[in-house]
């Protein structure tokens, strides 16, 4: 073999050997170039037969080498070359979990923040609804008793209308018309002389009576003896009770700026 | 001639059977598959030289191979297995160059 210093060349191989060593340029060149041909020509040696099985080992050595190279993973690499990889990445996922909790808190700050405005423009929005209804400045609707007063000799006064009213509110009535006119806290009672004034309002005979609340609880405190159907009747008038599980009361009050009070300011300023 | 088609048969068959290296194969393919082409060239070399024996080459490649291998392995066992690895693409590499100069040398007498 040429590349080893021990690879003699004892046996001339082949015939165009011997005028090596001094050789004309042109001659030497078209020996070389000759000598090639010549090994390129197929023999058939079992030699020549083994050193092609060497070069297709060689072949598949070299594709498989190159193949596992792209596709390599750690496994073909050295401790040292390991140990640095998983210091490298170790140090990232300690900036990475740096970066996560960071993160975290502010997604966690964002959520609470969004979700207590949420809340408190849900509870406002509920003490709006609850307020509206209590002022009288929104329909409402739900369960309750109509109550008819029918009272042809107009007997039913101003107090009696209003010991009704005490009555149902006694038995937890949340909203109240009678008539036309909407019935809340800072509602008016006079009697006039076709009726009853409720807010300055005339509301004369039959009254209706719509009350929000427990049916049942609404209806036995009108019915309970020495109470508002027995008293009515002593008058002379006639009552009627319907308890109904859907009533709507849709008489409004207008909504009255105070002129005097004013909302104090909320000492703490809420989020 | 029919080594260099056996070459590319075994590029081509290596190249579409997606061969795996075995794990314990690893460290020493790239070392083995860098002496033989250190083997084939200095077989091409020694063609020009018109001292070409095909005993020779076969059993050169296969020491080459062998021992590129167990030098490697040693390095490994020592410790220095990436350092041995080195010097021995290192060596085969100058060898592959000296090669390649001789059979330009041969052939373009440049």
């Amino acid at each position: 073999m040429s590349s080893h210093p021990d690879a003699t060349p004892s046996p001339p191989p082949e015939p165009t050997r011997p005028e090596q060593p001094a050789l004309p340029e042109q001659e030497s060149t078209v020996t070389a170039w000759h000598r090639l041909r010549l090994m390129a020509r197929p023999r058939a040696t079992r030699a020549n037969a083994f050193a092609a099985l060497l070069a297709v080992v060689l072949g598949f050595a070299v594709a498989t080498q190159v193949r596992s190279t792209q596709a390599q993973g750690l496994e073909s690499l050295r401790q040292p070359d390991l140990v640095g990889i998983l210091d490298n990445v170790t140090q990232q996922s300690t900036r990475l979990d740096d970066d996560a909790r960071t993160l975290q808190v502010t997604r966690d700050q964002l959520v609470n923040g969004s979700s207590s405005e949420a809340a408190a423009l849900k509870a406002a929005q509920a003490r709006l609804a609850a307020l509206r209804i209590l002022a009288g400045t929104a329909p409402a609707a739900g369960p309750g008793i109509r109550m008819t007063i029918d009272d042809p000799g107009h007997k039913v006064t101003a107090p009696v209308l209003l010991d009704a009213l005490e009555e149902l509110r006694d038995a937890g009535a949340e909203a109240v018309q009678i008539n036309s006119a909407r019935v809340v806290a800072s509602s008016s009672f006079g009697d006039s002389p076709d009726g009853v004034k409720v807010d300055g309002a005339t509301v004369g005979s039959p009254y209706r009576i719509s009350a929000i609340g427990s049916p049942e609880t609404l209806g036995a405190a009108m019915q309970i003896p020495g109470g508002i159907t027995e008293t009515v009747r002593q008058l002379g008038a006639t009552v009627r009770i319907q308890q109904d599980q859907s009533l709507t009361i849709d008489a409004l009050q207008s909504p009255r700026t105070p002129r005097y009070a004013r909302p104090v300011p909320d000492a703490s300023p809420s989020p | 001639m029919i080594p260099a088609l056996g070459l590319l048969v075994g590029l081509v068959v290596g190249l579409f059977l997606h061969p795996t290296v075995p794990l314990a194969l690893q460290p020493y393919l790239p070392i083995a598959v860098i002496a033989a082409l250190d083997a084939v060239f200095g077989g091409v070399r020694a063609v020009l030289d018109g001292i070409f024996n095909d005993k020779v080459f076969v059993i050169s490649f296969l020491s080459n191979v062998v021992v590129a291998a167990l030098i490697v392995f040693l390095g490994d066992q020592l410790g220095v297995g990436a350092q041995l690895s080195t010097g021995v693409v290192v060596v085969l590499g100058v060898r592959i160059f000296s090669n390649v100069a001789s059979i330009r040398r041969h052939l373009f007498h440049a």
